[in-house]
């Protein structure tokens, strides 16, 4: 099949999925439809050529699907009149004028279903990627490193809850979900070193197109920009973060591997954001990747500005990362004395033992000459977490203070 | 977050059950690896061998060195595992606390590495 038609039918997936749940079909029913109606156009396309309304043909396709099925079961049951109301009227006939508003709406309300705060996370995860981003079960569970028998599991157990919920394709979603679960899939992505990405599914590339059709779709949305542009600006850098299976700090990443298109693309976004809109979290933390990707050398960072971003989302949207993080810019504009002291305002006891807070502590220490408790806390965050790449770095750097 | 919950037990306390007994624990350990299986939190599970007839290896100065039994001799041994992926420690905490092991022995939770990571 050439990857046109591929492509073509990966977009139209979830709208033609999205308009057979509108109808009020179960979700599970409703899905094999329209897998088989997929199958049917790649069987078929790439001979006949693609239909003038290649949604619409979907679409009829996956409802004429649904009705044998209904029919089916309701003569095995005697009941044939059941079907009879069935099958929206709308998913049988031709799109309207509208459609295009229509078809993207459809997409959107599918999203939201998938990513609707009352599935447990993972689930949100699993049925986006399956739903909405087209990945097959098998690829979902190879991305998270699970047999597929377990991410099966997983998607069959979202589906049953959204039916057992009662939630429908209209019940109204939350947009602030839905950024969690694309960002969570990000950063599942963006975290993968480089010996393992070649059998994992393309995550961090999957959320940013999914990202991106939200964005087309709902061009006012400030956050929705905002997310985009931070995987934008985030993802530039990925090129320069590994030195072969090692973790490359931040300041010492080779920036001339950073993807410049990225970078001008996100920076666009947020600045365009940053103006139209009422201001964000995830448009403050685009923000400070910007500033970080618009240094030339790690020395020549605004530490001044990102510190000023970090107030802001302290202020907007406060969490023990934020004052890490905040510690950090003011270890680089204050001193490393100055880091420290808000790193002993960090009194959340979920955060007391975490890697992240000793290895920020460790390298403020070493800054700052105290070189033996330097060591000491490289070695509590190698500790602490649960990454190999991690933990080779934090004893690396330990090694290094002996 | 993925971890291994190592299952050690003591033949001797096996060895005072009953025929009842022993298939009560098999059953509950079914009905457990049932439960984690449809929730989607197994990732793989097995009982292992005894081990008297498993081997020990050593290489030293490239000479492999191959002896019967297990490494040490000691009351517990490593009786089964099994690899979850759940949201937090916590979770994997409370998992371990069902299987039935946990109330005679002790079941070791730890968490698996991950092979990605945070730039810092």
């Amino acid at each position: 099949m050439s990857t046109d038609i591929e492509g073509l039918l990966r977009s139209l997936a979830p709208q033609a999925l999205g308009a057979v749940l509108r109808g009020g079909a179960d979700f599970g029913a409703a899905e094999d439809a329209v897998q088989e109606a997929l199958l049917a156009a790649a069987q078929q396309w790439p001979d006949e050529g693609v239909p003038d309304n290649p949604r619409g043909w979907l679409i009829r396709v996956a409802s004429r699907r649904l009705i044998d099925w209904q029919r089916r079961e309701a003569a095995r049951r005697g009941k044939e009149a059941a079907s009879v109301g069935w099958v929206p009227s709308d998913a049988l006939t031709a799109p309207a004028a509208d459609a295009a508003v229509v078809a993207a709406d459809d997409g959107l309300r599918l999203l939201f279903l998938c990513c609707h705060p009352s599935l447990p996370r993972t689930a949100q995860v699993a049925l986006t990627l399956r739903a909405v981003g087209g990945l097959s079960t098998g690829e979902i569970a190879r991305a998270f490193l699970v047999p597929e028998d377990t991410m099966t599991r997983r998607i069959t157990r979202a589906k049953r809850k959204l039916v057992e919920s009662g939630l429908t394709f209209g019940t109204p979603g939350s947009l602030s979900a839905v950024l969690e679960v694309l960002y969570l899939i990000f950063n599942e992505g963006y975290t993968v070193s480089a010996g393992t990405t070649l059998q994992r599914a393309d995550l961090t590339g999957e959320a940013i197109r999914l990202t991106r059709l939200l964005h087309s779709q709902a061009p006012d949305e400030g956050e929705v920009a905002g997310l985009l542009a931070l995987m934008l600006l985030t993802d530039a850098r990925s090129p320069a973060r590994l030195d072969r299976d090692d973790l490359v700090p931040l300041a010492e990443q080779d920036r001339s591997r950073w993807d410049r298109d990225r970078i001008a693309e996100g920076t666009a976004l947020i600045s365009a954001a940053l103006a139209a809109h009422a201001i964000g979290p995830y448009q403050v933390q685009a923000a400070i990747a910007a500033l970080h990707d618009e240094a030339a050398r790690a020395e020549d960072t605004d530490w001044l500005q990102i510190a000023a971003l970090y107030r802001v989302l302290n202020r907007i949207a406060p969490s023990p990362v934020v004052t890490l993080n905040r510690a950090v810019a003011l270890g680089e504009t204050d001193g490393p004395l100055a880091g420290l002291a808000v790193l002993d305002t960090l009194a959340d006891p979920r955060l007391a033992g975490h890697h992240r807070v000793a290895a920020v502590r460790a390298h403020l220490l070493e800054r700052a000459g105290d070189l033996v408790r330097a060591k000491k806390f490289y070695e509590k965050a190698a500790k602490a977490t649960a990454s190999a790449p991690e933990r080779a770095y934090l004893l690396g750097r330990a090694a290094r203070l002996s | 977050m993925k971890y291994l919950l190592s299952i050690y037990s003591n033949p001797a306390n096996w060895e005072t059950l009953s025929e009842e007994e022993r298939d009560g624990l098999m059953a509950e350990y079914g009905k457990f690896s049932q439960e984690i299986a449809e929730s989607g939190e197994l990732v793989d599970g097995a009982p292992l061998g005894d081990p008297s007839a498993g081997n020990t290896v050593r290489v030293r100065d490239g000479r492999t060195d191959v002896v019967d039994g297990p490494f040490a001799e000691s009351k517990e041994h490593l009786a089964g595992y099994y690899i979850v992926d759940c949201v937090s420690q916590e979770r994997a905490v409370e998992l371990a606390a069902k299987i039935p092991d946990a109330r005679f022995n002790s079941i070791e939770v730890r968490a698996v590495l991950d092979m990605g990571g945070q730039e810092m």
